[in-house]
């Protein structure tokens, strides 16, 4: 499986979304934010956290267009995957791949923690290796993790199986309680949560892993 | 534009001194220009010279085997094997602070973080030690509020995790809070870069961020008391930008590789001056500089606002010149200024050229060679009287007092605003000890505290000097890390006052004393004098820092009590209640001497714990509030209830030092047992790990209970 993971000049999670893949086996080439174009058959790619272009303005507003933006949009629309963790939540949501808005936390403070996931659809590329309503610990670690949907999309994506995970104690005040969506076709999946932070025990938690081990083997078997 | 003219009065907002204004007239035998003075001012102001504290600095130990480098570059630098290198820094940004919370801090990360990657170290761990004026004075909440936003928004945007620090409240610091910062990161031991300049004719790089008229004259405030004025100082303070730090720190690492960099010093306080003089000094070189060509980010700068100003981001560098095109293009990836700006000469001298026109001509060396060097007057603090008695306490009341005070409760209200896990090598967050961070793609792992008790240091200089040390060592014993080195960041009042200039002298005593017995050497450091507001000083506050080293991620001693764990206790326990947390929280007294260190106990209990991590299941220090509170935040930190056998305040309360508390299994108490008469050192039996409650001799309290209010105290009173 090959996945290509982003570099935003303020992306500080590349490395980590990197070395996750790369753990269960992924091949990973880092991309540059200038490039226009992305490498060859490229299964997946991953868009890190941190601060894209420092986030003074809305968050993953200026990454959203840039260059190798427009490029993972041809490739989602082309039924391509893609994972946004944290800023690349953020960034996914400004160019519209996944639905919703992402504010500033309810109590207005930087959150950093280990929280409980459930997994709300398990029949996807990403999240196949849980079992549905399994909960998972992962950390979270964002200022700007407060999900946004009106009444509406919030009864779509609940109705359409886009809700990948919520959150059994809400830690920024989400829209039905939500940490992770995904697109209509369920292959682009933004969560706030960060994964590469769980991957083996001595992180305190390794319930990231079934998510990355998930995607090599499916998306080598596809 | 017309320069103002040299009177005493401009010489005297200059914080000059008319004794160092008449060497000042020696050095140059004429009148200084008005951009001269601006940089005699930047370069002899206490917080750049050193003047008051350089003496007693020199008695520190700074060396030993694991030493690379030593204090007087950027930050130390210490070997971890396996060619790699461990490089650290804790500096203070307490007077901006103060003045402008959020910025103060937010820029105080930023000049550590820059302190280390100066060196070719990405950093990796980052800790912060604050210290806050009572919480019912008007200004204490929004400080805190302001100074841990700063402190998150700058390191989380950055992208190092905060593994460690310390909170600490208390009246003395109601007009004068303290942040200190440390920062460390990693390179290969080959791979350091270092200030001193070398060839002549080498162009002199400009890189970073613009130039602004911000923090003109930062430092030269940062070397004065407060007063009434001092909301007049707002603009003194600078403003930070984390996402131009992280591109300045990529294109660095990256510019190193190609090696093109000779010598590299970032712009901190008194930028351009401070820099460029340390460069030329360091290889014994002159530096012209043309102001013409420093990217400035306002209109008309003049030369004495360039070379005065504090503006972030930004580093100056000695080229090859041969080199000078593959530089440019690593700073054009990162969209960063890059400008020559001068270039190094043969002569002694210190040029600074605008529009054509000589600026300043300075002998370079006598700028940091013949700045000002004081012998202050100094009386040893007195000994503290005969303590009053202390009466008895209920052991759940004392414990509850103490567990649910602003200054020992749960400090997960402010590290949960802090990136504790970005690089994902994070293998113990803040909250029990030791911050412990992976060496990215190996098995080794660092070990990070900060500590200082400064009501100690108050009360017994030495003792409290070195009880900063013990407490630093121990905790890192305690995760089963060797101590390899430490840094000091030391916060004092008013030097000029010969009882303050005592504290610090004796404080440097035991400091120097502690880290020579334990093998810690001090390998950088900063001094901040002046915490006082209208006469009044701060307690004095000598944070230590230290770093140690675990060979191997199976030997951390980790954190698995489980039920039925048997709680040992090593160390000698006498039941000194002298300016204990107890005194303090429950009678509201600061009174008695600090418990003394005996730095031979402190050692050989340390080796024991260390030769036996594989019979210890969890380890914690003993510290403030004593046996009481490391069994309660042991029991807390894992969900295990915990009984002591003890009932009596002086056993469960005092803070004797040289201990720890340790949890293992039945067998492995055994061994331990049989180790410890082996080895010369006390060990005793004291309880059991077990149920869900807290129970002294008897008495007890839900442990659920108890830690609740102890989390929830910090955001009760914050929130």
């Amino acid at each position: 499986m090959r996945a290509a993971v982003i570099t935003f000049p303020g992306s500080n999670c590349d490395r980590d979304l990197a070395v996750a893949f790369e753990s269960v086996g992924a091949e990973v080439t880092r991309v540059w934010h200038k490039d226009a174009e992305l490498p060859e058959n490229v299964d997946i790619i991953g868009i890190p956290g941190g601060f894209s272009f420092g986030d003074y303005l809305r968050c993953g507003a200026i990454a959203a267009n840039s260059p190798v933006c427009r490029a993972v949009i041809d490739h989602a629309n082309r039924g391509g995957y893609v994972l946004g963790v944290c800023n690349g939540f953020q960034v996914l949501t400004e160019t519209r791949l996944v639905p919703g808005a992402l504010i500033r936390n309810k109590n207005l403070k930087f959150v950093c923690k280990p929280v409980t996931l459930k997994v709300e659809n398990n029949e996807t590329a990403f999240t196949r290796g849980y079992a549905k309503g399994q909960e998972i610990v992962v950390p979270v670690a964002h200022h700007d993790g407060n999900f946004r949907a009106d009444d509406e999309l919030l009864a779509r994506l609940q109705g359409e199986g886009q809700i990948a995970f919520t959150y059994t104690d809400n830690p920024n005040g989400a829209a039905g309680d939500i940490a992770g969506v995904f697109s209509e076709n369920r292959r682009v999946l933004g969560m706030m949560p960060h994964p590469e932070r769980a991957m083996e025990p001595l992180h305190g938690s390794a319930d990231g892993q079934a998510l990355f081990r998930a995607l090599v083997e499916g998306l080598v078997a596809a | 534009m017309q320069e103002p003219a040299i009177t005493p009065d401009l010489i005297e907002a200059h914080g000059i001194k008319p004794d160092e204004y008449a060497e000042i007239l020696r050095i140059l035998n004429r009148e200084p220009t008005f951009t001269e003075l601006g940089i005699f001012s930047a370069m002899w102001n206490e917080h750049c010279s050193y003047k008051s504290s350089k003496k007693w600095l020199r008695t520190l130990p700074t060396t030993g085997p694991q030493v690379i480098c030593g204090p007087g570059e950027n930050a130390g630098v210490v070997d971890i094997g396996d060619g790699q290198a461990v490089i650290f820094k804790m500096e203070s940004h307490n007077h901006p602070s103060y003045i402008e919370p959020y910025q103060g801090a937010a820029t105080g990360v930023g000049g550590i973080l820059r302190d280390v990657f100066t060196m070719g170290a990405r950093p990796i761990a980052a800790m912060n030690s604050l210290s806050f004026g009572e919480p019912s004075h008007p200004k204490t909440k929004r400080l805190v509020h302001g100074v841990v936003e700063g402190v998150g928004g700058y390191g989380n945007c950055f992208g190092v995790p905060t593994v460690g620090g310390e909170l600490r409240f208390h009246k003395a610091y109601n007009g004068n809070c303290l942040v200190n910062a440390f920062a460390a990161g990693l390179a290969d031991a080959d791979k350091i870069f270092y200030s001193a300049a070398s060839g002549v004719g080498m162009p002199v790089v400009y890189l970073g961020a613009k130039t602004g008229r911000d923090g003109v004259g930062g430092a030269t405030m940062a070397s004065a008391e407060f007063d009434e004025t001092i909301e007049e100082k707002r603009p003194t303070v600078q403003v930070g930008d984390p996402f131009t730090e992280k591109r300045l720190m990529e294109a660095c690492l990256e510019l190193m590789q190609t090696g093109a960099v000779i010598s590299i010093q970032d712009m901190g306080a008194a930028g351009l001056t401070c820099s460029a003089v340390e460069m030329g000094d360091k290889g014994e070189l002159g530096i012209r500089l043309n102001l013409d060509d420093v990217p400035c980010r306002e209109v008309n700068m003049t030369a004495y606002e360039m070379m005065l100003s504090e503006s972030q981001e930004r580093m100056l560098m000695v080229l090859r010149p041969e080199k000078e095109a593959e530089a440019k293009a690593v700073f054009d990836k990162w969209d960063l200024d890059f400008a020559i700006v001068g270039e190094t000469i043969p002569e002694d001298k210190f040029i600074i050229i605008h529009k054509g026109e000589v600026k300043a001509d300075l002998p370079l060396r006598a700028l940091s060679g013949n700045a000002p060097e004081y012998d202050r007057p100094h009386v040893p603090t007195a000994p503290a009287a005969e303590m009053a008695p202390v009466a008895e306490v209920n052991a759940i009341d004392g414990l509850k007092a103490i567990i649910g005070s602003m200054n020992y409760c749960s400090r997960q209200w402010v590290y949960q605003q802090y990136d504790t896990q970005v690089m994902a090598d994070t293998l113990r967050t803040p909250g029990a000890g030791a911050g412990l961070v992976r060496v990215h793609g190996t098995n080794k792992v660092l070990a990070f505290t900060s500590d200082v008790t400064p009501r100690y240091v108050k009360a017994n200089p030495v003792q409290g000097g070195r009880q900063a040390v013990a407490e630093a060592f121990r905790n890192l014993v305690a995760v089963g890390a060797k101590p390899l080195a430490t840094t000091d960041n030391l916060n004092f009042g008013n030097p000029e006052k010969p009882e303050i200039m005592g504290q610090f002298v004796g404080a440097i005593q035991g400091i120097g004393e502690a880290c020579l017995a334990l093998d810690t050497p001090i390998v950088s450091g900063n001094v901040s004098l002046y915490n006082e507001t209208d006469g009044e000083p701060i307690l004095p506050t000598p944070t230590i820092c230290a770093v140690g080293l675990i060979d191997h991620v199976d030997n951390i001693i980790g954190g698995d009590v489980r039920e039925g764990h048997v709680a040992l206790l090593v160390g000698e326990t006498a039941g000194h209640l002298g300016q204990s947390a107890l005194l303090a929280e429950v009678f509201n007294r600061e009174d008695g001497d600090a418990p003394h260190v005996d730095l031979d106990a402190e050692r050989k209990n340390g080796e024991f714990i260390l030769a036996n991590r594989e019979l210890i299941r969890a380890c914690s220090d003993l510290s403030d509030g004593g046996l009481a509170v490391a069994a309660f935040e042991m029991a807390e930190a894992h969900g295990v209830g915990i009984s002591l056998d003890a009932s009596d305040t002086a056993t469960l309360f005092g803070e004797d030092q040289g201990r720890y508390l340790i949890a293992c299994n039945f067998d492995m108490a055994e061994a331990l047992m049989v180790a410890a008469a082996d080895a010369g050192v006390t060990i005793q039996s004291v309880g059991k790990f077990h149920g869900d409650a807290v129970s002294f001799g008897g008495i007890a309290a839900p442990l659920a209970e108890l830690s609740a209010q102890f989390r929830g105290a910090l955001a009760e009173r914050l929130g």
